[in-house]
Formats: C-alpha cells, sequence, structure tokens
C-alpha cells in the first residue's frame, strides 16, 4: 500500500486497462484493483479513470461511492473492521466499536494521527458463530472482549506484530 | 460416514478450515498434526487433510478422527502432539477434547451422535466438513459430477428442466420462486447468447450459509451451475461474490481450474457441443446489489440500483439478453436432485416447501452455526434439540428469521413449522435462512431499530419512501430506545411502515419494515414500557440503564476497575467499588467482567427525562 506519484498511478491504470483490455462495463473491477495498489480512491486515480475510460469523472466518483468497499481517505497501516453483523450487535460488538474509538480517538473512518490505526465498520463477515468479531487487516479476530482488544492493540503498538 | 480419504483403512484426521476455524489458527494446528505424526513414524497409516465448515464453528477449530468418527472440539495448538500420541498412537482417544452436551454437561465421543448433527438432514451441506474442498478427487469419489454426466447424456436440457420442477426445489435466496420455472422461462426466451448468474452476495447480517457452503464444496455449486447452464442454453456465466468473503472466493477460483482440466467446465463438455464459461466477480459491498436487477446493472460496471420488473430477467437481464439468476443453494441442490431423482428430493419437507432449508442459527444459542433440516421443521425443534437451547439457563424471547427483512417471532410461535408459507402467514419470511435467537436480555425494540439502521444505510435511494421513510422510521425507532418516544409514535410508525412496503420498487423497501412491524405486533407492551415509562424491560437500551456495583457483593477483585476503558470506577482491593455517573460511558464492560459468582455490577433503570421517578 504505497501511494505513487500523479504519472506512477496514471502509467498503472493505463497499463491496467489496455493490458486486460477492461472497458466501461468494468469499472468496479478496475476500482477495487487500483485501491487494492494503492490503498484508497484518490482524486488522482478518479481523473486517471476517468481520460482512459473516457467516461466523465462524476460517474467513476458516483460508482465508487455507491459501494462501501471504497475508501477517498489514505488509511493507516493497520486497518481495523468492527463487524456490525446482527449476532455482533446482540452479543455487544457495539461496545467493541466504542472502546476502539476512545483507544484510538478516531472516529469510524478516520485514521489515527500517528498513521498507524484506521477503523471502519464491516457488515457481517459470516463468522458469527464468533461473535462479536473484528478483522486485523485480514485477520480476523473472534469472541472480542476489551481485556483482548487491548493485548490485540499492544501487540500492534509494540511492533510484535506488523 | 463415509468420506473420500479414508481408502483403504487409513486414518485420516480432518480439519476444519472454513472461516471460523481458521481464525482459530487451524491451518497451525494441522501442520502441528502433521508433524506429530511423522514423528511419531506413524506416516504410513494417518493421514491429514482439511475440510471445508462443518457447520459447528462455536465449537472450532475442529479436528475429525475418520473411520471411526471421532470428534474433538476446541483443539488447541498444544493437543496436536497428545491426539496423535494417545489416540492415534495407543488407541486412547483424548476424552477432554471431547464435545460436551451443553444441556446433560455430558461427553459425546462420537460426530454422528452430536445432537448438533444427529437431527439434521444435510442435502446442500452433504459435502461440507467431509471433503477437501480444494481437490477435485475428494469431490468426484462422492460422486461428483455424476450428475452433469447423466444430464449431458441421458438428459435433454427440457428433461433437466422437467425434473427440477417436478422436485418442487425453490429458489434459496428467500423469495421462494419455483426454480424449474425460472429454468423454463429463460430456456423458452428468444435472445441469444443467455447468461447465468450464481448470486453470492449474501448480505443479511447474521447469514453465513452461502460463504460456507462455496467455502466448503465449491464443486457442488459449480456442477449445480453448469446443469443449468445445460437447461437454460446459456453459454456464459457469473458468480456474484462478496469481496468480504475471499476465502470463498479463492476456492471457487480453484474450482473452476481443476473443472476445466477435466473437462467439467470451458469448451465441449465431456465431448458434447455444450460450452460454458464462468466469470468471478467480487461485489464491492452494497446489500441492495442481493437484489436481481441491481446485481445485474452493477455486474455491468454501474451502480447497483434496481429497476421495475417486467421485463424479468429471463426474458431481458444482463446486457438485455435472456438471463437466469439462483441462488448458491439452489444451485448446490440440483446434481443431488438430477442424480436421486426428483420423487426423492420431493419427499422430502413439507408439502409446498420441499427438499431442506439451510439456516445460519447465531445470537443467544448454544450452538451455533449451520443447520440444514427438512423444510417445515418446527422452530421449537431447530431452536433446543439442534441449537441446544439458550445459554446460561436465560429465557428464550424470539427469534428473528429472514435478516432485515423478516421478523421477530415470539415463543408462542415456536411451534410453526419453518417454511415459506407459515413464516410468511406469521409476518416474517424464510428469507436466505438467517436464524438470530433472542434472549430475556435482548431488547426487541433495540433489535427492529438495529435492522433499520442497516437498511436505511443501505437503501439505494432510488424510491423516496424507502430512502426517506426508513430515516424518519429510525428517527422514531432511536427517540423510543431512548426514553424520548411519543405515545403516537407506535401508529406513526405502522403507518409509515405501510406506505414503504407498498411503494418501493424492490424486495428492500418492501420488506424493510417487516422486523419494525412484528415486533409491534408480538411485542407492542415493551414500545409502551419505553415511551410511557421510559424504561427497557429488558435493560439492553444504553440510554435508559445505568450500572450500579452491589457493595455488598462486590468483593473488591478489582476487575471492572482494570477493564473500565474511562476510568469511571473507584474502589481498593478486597473493597466493595463504586461507579461514578458522570465518567460512565455504558459500556457494560463492568458487567461483563465481573465474576460470574459474584455478579456485584447490577443494571438498573435510569429513568431520563420525565419517566417514572426523575
Amino acid at each position: 500500500m504505497v501511494n505513487g506519484s500523479a504519472d506512477e498511478v496514471d502509467t498503472f491504470i493505463r497499463t491496467l486497462i489496455s493490458y486486460r483490455s477492461m472497458d466501461r462495463t468494468k469499472t468496479i473491477e478496475i476500482l477495487q484493483l487500483v485501491q487494492h495498489k494503492y490503498g484508497y480512491i484518490s482524486r488522482d486515480i478518479v481523473s486517471s479513470i476517468s481520460r482512459h475510460l473516457r467516461k466523465p469523472e462524476i460517474e467513476i466518483m458516483g460508482i465508487a461511492t455507491f459501494y462501501e468497499q471504497f475508501r477517498f481517505n489514505k488509511p493507516g497501516d493497520h486497518t481495523i473492521k468492527v463487524c456490525e453483523g446482527t449476532a455482533c450487535h446482540v452479543k455487544g460488538g457495539a461496545a467493541i466499536g466504542q472502546v476502539l474509538e476512545r483507544e484510538l480517538d478516531v472516529g469510524h473512518g478516520e485514521t489515527t494521527k500517528d498513521g498507524m490505526f484506521s477503523l471502519e465498520r464491516v457488515a457481517c463477515l459470516g463468522c458469527c458463530a464468533l461473535a462479536p468479531v473484528l478483522v486485523m487487516d485480514e485477520n480476523i479476530h473472534g469472541q472480542m472482549d476489551t481485556s483482548r482488544l487491548t493485548k490485540l492493540l499492544g501487540k500492534y503498538k509494540k511492533g510484535e506484530v506488523s | 460416514m463415509a468420506t473420500a480419504t479414508n481408502m483403504e483403512s487409513k486414518i485420516t484426521l480432518l480439519v476444519c478450515q472454513g472461516t471460523g476455524c481458521v481464525s482459530s489458527r487451524s491451518p497451525e494446528i494441522r501442520e502441528a498434526l502433521e508433524a506429530a505424526v511423522e514423528a511419531h513414524g506413524l506416516s504410513d497409516i494417518v493421514d491429514v487433510n482439511f475440510t471445508g465448515c462443518h457447520g459447528f464453528c462455536e465449537q472450532g477449530p475442529l479436528v475429525v478422527v475418520e473411520p471411526e468418527g471421532i470428534f474433538y472440539a476446541h483443539v488447541k495448538l498444544e493437543d496436536a502432539e497428545e491426539i496423535v500420541k494417545e489416540h492415534l498412537k495407543e488407541g486412547n482417544p483424548v476424552e477432554r477434547l471431547f464435545y460436551k452436551d451443553p444441556m446433560t454437561e455430558e461427553a459425546i465421543s462420537y460426530y454422528r451422535d452430536i445432537p448438533f448433527y444427529k437431527h439434521q438432514k444435510r442435502i446442500v451441506l452433504r459435502n461440507c466438513g467431509h471433503i477437501n474442498p480444494e481437490r477435485i478427487e475428494e469431490y468426484l469419489a462422492v460422486d461428483g459430477y455424476k450428475a452433469l454426466e447423466k444430464a449431458l447424456s441421458e438428459m435433454t436440457p427440457d428433461d433437466v428442466i422437467e425434473e427440477v420442477l417436478r422436485s418442487g426445489l425453490r429458489g434459496r435466496g428467500g423469495a421462494g420462486f419455483p426454480t424449474g420455472m425460472k429454468w423454463r422461462f429463460c430456456r423458452q426466451a428468444k435472445g441469444d447468447p443467455k447468461y447465468l448468474i450464481c448470486n453470492a452476495d449474501e448480505g443479511d447480517p447474521g447469514a453465513f450459509m452461502d460463504r460456507s457452503t462455496l467455502e466448503g464444496d465449491p464443486h457442488g455449486v459449480l456442477e449445480g451451475m453448469v446443469i443449468a447452464a445445460y437447461a437454460i442454453g446459456a453459454s456464459h456465466g457469473y458468480i456474484y461474490v462478496r469481496a468480504e468473503y475471499p476465502l470463498a472466493v479463492s476456492r471457487f477460483r480453484m474450482a473452476m481450474e481443476s473443472a476445466k482440466e477435466n473437462n467439467f467446465l470451458g469448451d465441449n463438455i465431456l465431448g458434447t457441443d455444450f460450452s460454458f464459461d464462468i466469470e468471478v466477480l467480487e461485489g464491492a459491498g452494497a446489500f441492495v446489489c442481493g437484489e436481481e436487477t441491481a446485481l445485474m446493472i452493477s455486474l455491468m460496471g454501474k451502480r447497483g440500483i434496481p429497476r421495475p420488473r417486467p421485463p424479468f430477467p429471463a426474458v431481458s437481464g444482463v446486457w438485455d439478453k435472456p438471463t437466469n439468476i439462483n441462488n448458491v443453494k439452489s444451485f448446490a441442490s440440483v446434481p443431488v436432485i438430477i442424480n436421486r431423482g426428483a420423487e426423492w428430493f420431493s419427499s422430502i419437507g413439507s408439502e409446498k416447501s420441499k427438499g431442506t432449508a439451510v439456516f445460519a442459527l447465531t445470537g443467544k444459542i448454544a450452538n451455533s452455526g449451520l443447520v440444514e433440516v427438512p423444510m417445515g421443521t418446527p422452530l421449537r425443534e431447530i431452536i433446543f434439540n439442534i441449537g441446544g437451547g439458550i445459554p446460561e439457563h436465560k429465557k428464550f424471547k424470539a427469534v428473528q428469521t429472514g435478516g432485515p427483512s423478516g421478523g421477530c417471532l415470539p415463543g408462542e410461535k415456536l411451534d410453526l413449522p419453518a417454511n415459506y408459507e407459515a413464516l410468511g402467514e406469521a409476518g416474517s419470511i424464510m428469507g436466505s435462512g438467517g436464524m438470530v435467537v433472542m434472549d430475556e436480555d435482548t431488547c426487541v425494540v433495540d433489535i427492529a431499530r438495529y435492522f433499520l439502521n442497516f437498511t436505511q444505510a443501505e437503501s439505494c435511494g432510488k424510491c423516496t419512501p424507502c430512502r426517506d421513510g426508513t430515516r424518519v422510521m429510525l428517527e422514531l425507532l432511536t427517540n423510543i430506545t431512548a426514553g424520548r418516544g411519543k405515545e403516537d409514535d407506535i401508529e406513526t410508525l405502522k403507518d409509515l411502515a405501510i406506505v414503504i412496503k407498498d411503494s418501493s420498487l424492490c424486495g428492500l423497501g418492501q420488506t424493510a419494515p417487516n422486523p419494525v412491524l412484528t415486533t409491534i405486533r408480538y411485542f407492542r407492551d415493551e414500545y409502551e414500557t419505553h415511551i410511557v415509562e421510559k424504561r427497557c424491560p429488558s435493560r439492553a437500551c444504553m440510554e435508559l440503564v445505568n450500572y450500579e456495583i452491589d457493595g455488598d457483593e462486590c468483593i473488591g477483585c478489582t476487575l471492572c476497575a482494570k477493564n473500565c476503558p474511562v476510568d469511571a470506577i473507584a474502589g481498593e482491593r478486597k473493597e466493595a467499588h463504586i461507579i461514578s455517573r458522570d465518567l460512565c460511558i455504558k459500556c457494560g464492560i463492568c458487567h461483563t467482567v465481573c465474576p460470574r459468582k459474584v455478579q456485584a455490577v447490577k443494571k438498573v433503570d435510569s429513568f431520563p427525562q420525565g419517566g417514572e421517578g426523575s
């Protein structure tokens, strides 16, 4: 997840679109691939996709903002997603979200000042038997409570996990 | 229980690698088992293999020893050595890792004796947990792709449609439209090419049936899709999977690759002139895309906003061509219907709902997991016999079926058969299979608010009643749960609900008010208590409770003070603690951590402005 210069971003997008002969019907897939590489959808990315697909920027933004998956701010080094599924709700998932907001001093969709963590919400992850659940980067952590949460954050803060 | 791997009396250790077990480190456990088997020189007689989800995620990580059928639950990394040494080498199964029945505390050693499995009938989930989903050989060994061979060599496309029609299979995505009829419309529609879509955009919170099916038996779904494509005459297919399900996506891609190598997919399948290929598309996180017209529009790269029907997808769908779209579980049922015949399938279930239903049983229930039962099985049996009832001897309050589109049913409805008709009459829906159990500590008004919060956020915004109506309903519900409800709020909610249901274009808006309507219908008194007395009878609505420590019961263990995120609890070790109301954010953590034997942290009514005692 490195943020490239506008030129580099443009080259990547041009190559992607021409190499895979993608057209407007693949806008969502292009956005997914670009976000996977750069971590978020920047203004440069939107204008570059718009140029290469010959589709107005506003339409690209319209699509990107419609889908929950796309981010428009630079994410932190680690992304924490709190599951908002029913089972997690019934088993106290909201409290986990609140503790995180307090511990990290950020709201949902924001990144900590030191750029270490971003906090997001995620629709049901489908591992309800482990509720309440959160996802740290790609790893699912189940049966969360405050003490496990503090331990988990501590590990990352101390740099034991990267 | 026969598995594909227990050839020649070899012992096989099956380690579950569904999402739940993976997150509890099951891949490392598998490696540890492999290492232990090697170290004890048992490699010649013991295989270590992995499977998809067993459905009993609550008990994970799971290890099953075949062919005996010994079932180990909650296996930890350090247990690997003991399992191999004690059980495999010495022949003494490790009793402490057996499943314990939550009601009787009895340890049960065999998979087949565990009540959770004993009362199930698994058709869709037939292979989940028994075969390695990443190896086509194992699927072939359990008669995989036999149905496809049969369809292509012995049946015309119309025969296939006829068979599915006679089986009585209805759409497992929730609407329950007869699958065979859908196929026939699409086959008869003019237009070329025709498309086939598998809807794996499982968006209902609290539902994970499609995910587990794809993770545990991707070939089963794939085979069903190829048979359906043959029946309707489709040459190109899509599977639209949620991006939140990476493991399901990768297993399905793997299955496609090996199916191609074996000529079950691609050009001239099994040497016939029938060719069919599939493209995997990852949804980008919009609940409304589970609706078929929205899904198709999203698939074409646009904002997934539903459109009116007709024209139905069967006539004009993707790229304006005839398109057939079915749910994961519908496809997974097809190979079994072709193999065993329509009569066999339709002998299972109830009069108008044939076959089995898969539920994701979660919430306040002892055995969370995936449950597959004949259609029409009473809710009571699912919740109490299979699900093991409510933990900690709490009282059952309600069961929510059908996710945000469904309803909450009270105890007196527990004897209803779980099928499309009965649940519909009670005001809920079968839906795609989410089943969330609530106990006396769950507030139904809060649950209604939770679901409406979800649908309100996911409304695509096309229809005003859905976009703005759900917002107003949510505000009313938020006020009620915060003790600001007014007397006529219930009637306003009902009026709004009816307008939204009647005037929304797609299923999202048409069903969004269901959780509110059913909770008002069955639990009106709870709404009234919130509104009139400003009190939450379940003490779940945060703004209506305070936390207090009972000084006589507190043993001064300091656990609550240590865990309080805002340092609102004061007190010396071995002395009674006290919570500062000014600092308390009511997160409830003190209540959770207070030792069960002590239970000194109490929830009390807070009676905000205007309520009793204020």
